[in-house]
């Protein structure tokens, strides 16, 4: 099943991209290439197999932990807002949402 | 020190006993590395700061005048620039964050810095990489191609490829890397240098840039076991408040052992057989057709060294060797779509200049500062994720990982430590490989498996190929060792590089 120029802008849009028309081109042959290579797993028995998400989940010993639901962090607005592009009496600026 | 005496030769542990000899300063020692990085002409650094770095090593030499002696202080190094730092920039290499300067320090940079608690080590500055560490040869960084200085015209490995030019180079005596799928492994290979990704969870990924969460993981990267040993006994460690998947284990002295082990071996007593009852375990799927012959040569040639040292070798089996590159590219690609996400122009990172509402702005934001590679991979991880795809993509290869993980456990069974090439060639001429970006991803054969189970490996340098292809590279013999087992797996590459010199070779001409 080979993906086609629709399936590209369908995920382009999903990801939150913009692909120029010879962009779409070429990633378009790049992942039909790399989905014939993933297709190989579809030869391997996995029945009553469970996903393993995290290597630590086989660590049976290391059980991974959830904290307290409490800050921990001192507050740096100023520290974190350096760096952003558009910041206004320690808000961050985007363009207008609602008309 | 006199006059001549070079101090880029020295190891990190030679380095640390003149310093806490008090025959040469940090500040001394910083001006000379200092010195060399200011010349470099490998592409190493994306980021330089002498001021910062004196005011460290300043720093190192008041804390050695009070009497500290800790096995670190004072000695110079530099962090990939996937580490987030308050005094350098941080990029990842990536256009994305090209004025990014993060309001707080990674977790390792705290624990191997100058700070309080920190190890002593002054920082002299960022190193290149590919673009949020995706690529397997520094050509995906969004600055610069980082060179190999074995020989110019070549890649130095990648991801961490600044970080394995400047060790090998000599420009630093150590640096920080990171390891996804092979990204200290390879380009350690690749360099002629020494480097180790620990288990994961072992270094808090804390201050780390993520690409891909359940297999990133930072590790050391010098010349020589027993300096990788010193910088990962300060880089590990619990760091449970800020890092849920850190192992909450002892923080061990993986060095300890190295030196005693060296001064066993200079004694009338000497071993003859220090690793007599290792079992290494040789899997077959490592040695076959797609691995060139100068790799293979070396390899063996290592592999019989070992033997002399008194470790038997046997065959195991990784039946699903060559199912880890699928599923290595559909899992890490899913997770760095995930984790780049955040990066949508408001909070830090570009932002376009033109757009015309909130969703196009995040459109043009993200498709200018990613390049192609994070691109793709987005795309990927994008797709595999998708409604329809999930199962047949993202929770096939979890399964299939879950399988790699246990033939992993069968083969140590017959032996201790496994051992092969930690990449099928040698570094390949930059550029070379540019045009088919997927035909890339089976160059990871041989380091992808233990990434995705999560297990520790090495790469010890083992010689150089000797066929006119290969252009007298080195090469790299990867040790993977069972979950927890970097301190063995540290002890057998000391082993090997006490009988050997290939971790002393250097690159020759002016770098």
């Amino acid at each position: 099943m080979a993906l086609t120029p629709h399936d590209i802008a369908r995920v382009a849009s999903l990801a939150r991209l913009e692909l120029r028309p010879d962009e779409t081109e070429r990633v378009l042959g790049q992942l039909n290439g790399f989905f014939t290579l993933v297709a190989q797993m579809e030869a391997v028995n996995t029945d009553g197999v469970e996903p393993l998400a995290h290597p630590a989940a086989i660590l049976g010993s290391v059980a991974l932990r959830l904290r307290d639901d409490i800050a921990s962090e001192p507050n740096q607005r100023e520290a974190s807002q350096r760096s952003a592009p558009a910041v206004e009496r320690g808000l961050f600026l985007v363009p207008k949402v609602i008309e | 020190m006199s006059a001549n005496f070079d101090l880029h030769d020295l190891s990190v542990f030679d380095l640390a006993a003149r310093l806490a000899g008090g025959q040469v300063s940090s500040v001394e020692v910083t001006q000379h590395f200092l010195k060399r990085v200011k010349n470099e002409q490998l592409g190493a650094f994306l980021a330089v700061d002498a001021d910062v770095s004196l005011a460290q090593a300043k720093a190192a030499d008041v804390r050695l005048a009070a009497g500290e002696r800790t096995p670190l202080l004072g000695v110079p190094l530099a962090h990939k620039d996937v580490f987030v730092t308050r005094d350098f920039p941080t990029t990842a290499g990536s256009k994305m964050l090209e004025n990014y300067r993060s309001p707080f320090d990674a977790t390792v940079v705290n624990k191997l810095g100058i700070g309080p608690g920190g190890a002593g080590m002054v920082t002299l500055g960022k190193l290149n990489c590919d673009e949020f560490a995706m690529g397997s040869g520094n050509e995906n960084s969004a600055y610069l191609p980082a060179k190999n200085p074995w020989d110019l015209s070549r890649i130095p490995g990648g991801s961490s490829g600044g970080s394995a030019a400047a060790v090998a180079a000599r420009l630093i005596p150590a640096a920080t890397g990171t390891d996804t799928g092979g990204s200290i492994r390879q380009p350690a290979s690749l360099t002629g240098i020494t480097g180790i990704k620990p288990t994961y969870g072992r270094c808090s990924r804390y201050g780390m840039v993520a690409f891909a969460s359940s297999l990133d993981q930072a590790g050391p990267m010098a010349r020589s076991a027993l300096d990788c040993a010193l910088l990962l006994s300060a880089m590990a460690g619990p760091d449970l408040d800020r890092d849920s998947t850190s192992l909450d284990l002892p923080v061990i002295d993986y060095a300890t052992d190295l030196i005693a082990a060296y001064a066993r071996n200079q004694g009338a007593a000497a071993p003859k057989y220090p690793l007599k009852g290792l079992k290494i375990g040789l899997p077959r799927q490592f040695f076959g057709a797609g691995c060139a012959a100068d790799v293979l040569q070396a390899v063996r040639a290592a592999l019989a060294e070992y033997e002399k040292l008194g470790a038997t070798l046997v065959d195991v089996d990784l039946p699903l060797t060559e199912l880890s590159i699928p599923v290595y590219y559909v899992i890490a690609p899913a997770e760095a779509s995930s984790n780049l996400s955040r990066f949508d122009g408001v909070r830090y990172g570009h932002r376009a200049a033109n757009y015309t509402d909130l969703n196009d702005m995040y459109k043009k934001s993200r498709s200018e500062g990613f390049g192609d590679e994070a691109t793709r991979r987005i795309m990927i991880g994008t797709y595999v994720l998708s409604h329809g795809y999930y199962d047949a993509y993202y929770l096939k290869a979890q399964k299939i990982r879950r399988l790699i993980a246990q033939d992993f456990q069968k083969a140590f069974t017959q032996c201790d430590i496994i051992a092969g090439p930690v990449s099928p060639t040698v570094a390949w001429k930059i550029g070379e490989n540019k045009a088919d970006p997927v035909a890339n991803y089976l160059a990871d054969i041989y380091t992808l498996s233990s990434s995705l189970a999560g297990l520790p490996g090495m790469s010890v340098p083992a010689g150089f190929a000797t066929s006119p292809a290969g252009g007298g590279m080195p090469v790299g013999l990867q040790l993977i060792g069972n979950y927890f087992k970097e301190a063995q797996l540290l002890g057998a590459a000391h082993d090997f590089q006490m009988a050997t010199d290939w971790h002393m070779r250097q690159p020759g001409g002016s770098v």
